[in-house]
């Protein structure tokens, strides 16, 4: 990440692209997000959408740039009205000021008054009477061709993208496209040359949501069996997976309730078979129970909780980071395990393989705390080449018949045998039990299987991905998960205006890796602690791990808009 | 190697089971290792799985792989382990409140995927390791529980009935008090391909004594086992609850269908390069 975010950013545009349903508005976003990384510049797409299921109004929102980017920026250059119906209520989302530019067609009424006052530029470009110029002719594609000459996007590269995106269309419709593209191309022209700076030569990009990456790292780790439930905004990851293990030889299974699904995923990882499932807040919630019987049996498994606001039903389409204490302390007893959370699109990946290989390593639930965020965002960045991670399940092969499931020899990682080995027969218990995995109610044997199942994850050696870690300054910046990319860009702001500042983004959140964590913080002078909740979850763990100093500041904000770098510099500089 | 025929005693485990003298899950424990003995099943090829309850605590009694899950739980993990290791063996077992209240859910999810598991649901009409609740096959009227002292005034769970409704593919009744029957039924069971559901009276003689009286009461279906299920919802709805037999049996395509690997994590990444 260090020299990902370092890269310059000599063109960074942010585009918003707004329409009634039907109107293409995210078709429209998709193609030039795919052109965008034809051209070699880096980029990330987040799509918003009213309530309705089918039909209702949406908005795509992008920022293009020559460097890698992990977060939205302050501030939208272009919106393109398609149409004006509801968009309005994209206006949080939106946030445009005097040197924004505005297009839109007269056809479609007054630009909305909550983008008015914002004193942006209109531009009125007649998208509709000029798409009915072309047979089958799309306003929305006459809006990409206008958008696109906006970002200084070549037109191969659009015509491209047209061909990947609109593929399932048929070679007419591409035609037609191309036709309306070529025309905003010219209507955009009288706007003046935007001279961006695009890179000299294209490079191989990926173009990934972060709930692809998510299904991509557990497929790395080696799951081949999911179970799950639908829900919002993981159900994406779900359908992703779903053919992908079955090209595998794998298999996913559509369970009746996240009640079924964490307890299939528990069967299927006592077969053997590395095994996950993704949900959301109410459903992570019912799987609670079942989470506590996979650190009471000591079988390794895998919950993806793309976070959405929260509590209760909450808002499903929009994120936040407010499942870190349900993560952290949601089962009953004294439950040691893993929780993980991905710093940004691509770590998606990463973070999930090594949830999957700890927890088969170590013999116990990984939960890994993606959010809205990240899973629905789409990127476009380096080819996320997979990271080899030597750690295996312990299994025991060939037992003998003084074979101990849970025995207390060794490193506190018993080996295990599998369905089908002769002699290695044992009960798998969420009852207290002793070493053969008999059920008991000695206090003795609890005291010892509650020793084991902690120190075999506290004395393990997490290496340094437990978080990066950026810069030495004495200023310290401490996030998890996904507003770290929004966090790392403050920083890079920071230190321009003169501060030196350290960040230290958190992958690993339990075990707190609390020497490790002292040791990034020495020569810290000052600490913020930014997360995108209500309560500021993450400073509160590590105030009652005894990690932070009286003096540590909090920026705790909660969903549905994304924190961006803007408001951290703001909150931060106001008080340094 | 020669390899030497097991008997039904080979197949337990040694555990002292914690159930109280004259348990009628005795009796199903040793038709279940008698069933395992005929059909000559290699103890690790075998995955008994339970949730929470009297019955459910029989994984530990036999030598076979087993998991003991969480209440109501153990349809679904038995869901996933039979998924991903399709050449097992996997038995379920538990009780009336197991799997008919807490997990009833499961069981209906459980009959309409035909999955080839073999579940064994041994019913006492109440709940025995919270002494002595009315569970949901327990008749409205009975008032013997300080939780419901005017009876549940709730109508009883049929499951077979609904696990014909479900759309289980092999249903029957067996009774704890005739062990030769009930291991004719479970090796049935078990040979069944797709999901068999064995519901088994087994007497709780601790909380329900009058259930000695089972004895003389049972009696045979009238006819069976059917393949059809309007006849065999019409015999179902007109039987008393004793009725022994094996109502339904019907060969359907076994779920899930398994795939031969068809490509390479490889190829899954390179739909991601621009």
């Amino acid at each position: 990440m260090k020299s990902e975010m370092g890269k310059m950013r000599n063109t960074d545009i942010s585009v918003a692209i707004t329409g009634s349903g039907g109107s293409g508005a995210v078709t429209a976003g998709l193609i030039l997000l795919d052109a965008a990384a034809r051209t070699g510049l880096y980029g990330l797409m987040m799509r918003s959408y009213g309530p309705q299921i089918r039909g209702g109004e949406s908005a795509s929102l992008l920022r293009l740039s020559s460097g890698p980017v992990a977060c939205m920026n302050d501030q939208v250059d272009l919106l393109v009205g398609l149409d004006w119906r509801n968009a309005g209520r994209f206006a949080q989302e939106i946030p445009l000021v005097a040197e924004s530019l505005i297009m839109t067609d007269p056809a479609a009424g007054a630009v909305p008054r909550s983008f008015a006052t914002s004193g942006a530029n209109v531009s009125e470009l007649a998208f509709e009477a000029h798409a009915r110029r072309v047979e089958n002719g799309r306003l929305n594609m006459v809006a990409v061709g206008a958008a696109a000459a906006f970002c200084g996007l070549p037109q191969g590269a659009i015509d491209a993208a047209l061909q990947k995106t609109l593929a399932s269309k048929g070679r007419k419709l591409i035609e037609s496209a191309a036709a309306c593209v070529a025309i905003g191309y010219e209507l955009a022209t009288e706007l003046g040359d935007p001279e961006r700076d695009l890179p000299t030569k294209p490079a191989e990009r990926w173009n990934i949501s972060g709930n692809e990456a998510c299904g991509l790292g557990g497929l790395r780790g080696g799951v081949r069996f999911v179970a799950a439930y639908p829900i919002t905004p993981a159900s994406d990851m779900l359908e992703w997976l779903a053919p992908r293990l079955e090209q595998l030889g794998g298999s996913l299974v559509q369970a009746e309730d996240e009640l079924a699904s964490i307890n299939m995923v528990v069967g299927a990882s006592y077969g053997g078979i590395p095994s996950l499932t993704a949900t959301s807040g109410p459903g992570f919630s019912l799987m609670q129970e079942g989470l506590g019987l996979a650190v009471a049996s000591e079988t390794p498994v895998v919950v993806i909780n793309v976070t959405r606001g929260g509590p209760s039903t909450g808002i499903p389409t929009k994120s936040e980071q407010s499942d870190l204490n349900i993560a952290l302390n949601g089962m009953h007893g004294d439950a040691p395990h893993l929780v993980l959370a991905p710093l940004n699109v691509p770590d998606c990946a990463f973070t999930t393989q090594w949830a999957v290989r700890l927890a088969e390593h170590l013999q116990t639930a990984a939960i890994v705390l993606s959010d809205q965020s990240l899973g629905q965002a789409q990127a476009v960045t380096d080819p996320h080449g997979e990271r080899e991670i030597l750690l295996e399940r312990v299994t025991e092969r060939s037992p003998t018949e003084e074979y101990r499931r849970y025995t207390l020899s060794g490193d506190d990682i018993s080996p295990m045998t599998l369905p089908g080995i002769a002699q290695g027969m044992y009960t798998a218990d969420g009852l207290e039990h002793d070493e053969l995995g008999i059920p008991s109610s000695k206090a003795e044997d609890h005291h010892r299987q509650l020793a084991k199942r902690r120190d075999k994850i506290e004395a393990f050696d997490f290496g340094s991905d437990w978080a990066e870690v950026r810069g030495d300054g004495a200023l310290c910046l401490i996030c998890w998960g996904s507003v770290s990319g929004a966090v790392l860009e403050a920083a890079e702001r920071l230190e321009g205006e003169g501060l030196s500042v350290r960040v230290i983004a958190m992958r690993l959140l339990a075990p707190l890796r609390r020497d490790a964590l002292r040791q990034a913080l020495v020569g810290v002078e000052r600490i913020w602690v930014v997360e995108q909740n209500h309560s500021g979850q993450l400073y509160h763990y590590l105030v009652s791990r005894g990690v932070l100093p009286d003096d540590a500041k909090v920026l705790a904000k909660p969903g549905p808009v994304p924190l961006r770098p803007g408001e951290i510099v703001n909150a931060i500089a106001e008080k340094e | 190697m020669t390899t030497v025929a097991l008997k039904a005693k080979d197949y337990k485990s040694g555990v002292k089971p914690i159930w109280c003298p004259g348990c009628g899950h005795f009796a199903v424990l040793a038709a279940i290792t008698r069933a395992l003995a005929y059909l000559e099943l290699p103890k690790e090829q075998v995955a008994l799985i339970s949730g929470i309850g009297c019955s459910s605590r029989l994984p530990a009694y036999v030598d076979s792989f087993g998991f003991h899950g969480l209440h109501g739980r153990a349809l679904p993990l038995a869901t996933g382990l039979k998924a991903a290791r399709p050449e097992l063996n996997v038995l379920v077992a538990g009780g009336d409140g197991d799997g008919f209240s807490i997990g009833g859910n499961h069981f209906l999810h459980a009959c309409r995927r035909n999955i080839d598991l073999t579940y064994i649901a041994m019913d006492n009409r109440v709940y025995g390791m919270t002494k002595g609740q009315a569970s949901p096959t327990t008749a409205p009227d009975w008032a013997e529980s300080k939780l419901t002292p005017h009876g549940t005034g709730v109508r009883r769970f049929q499951p077979a009935a609904i696990a014909l409704a479900a759309g289980a593919t092999f249903i029957a009744r067996g009774y704890s008090g005739d062990p030769k029957g009930l291991t004719r039924m479970l090796v049935e069971a078990i040979t069944h391909p797709g999901f068999s559901f064995l519901h088994v009276l087994s007497p709780c003689i601790t909380f329900r004594p009058e259930q000695r009286s089972w004895k003389t009461e049972v009696h045979p279906f009238a006819a069976g086992p059917y393949d059809e299920p309007v006849e065999a919802a019409r015999e179902i709805q007109a039987d008393d609850g004793l009725g022994l037999g094996i109502l339904y049996a019907e060969h359907l395509p076994v779920w899930p269908p398994h795939y031969q690997p068809s490509g390479t994590l490889a190829e899954v990444e390179r739909e991601f390069l621009i």
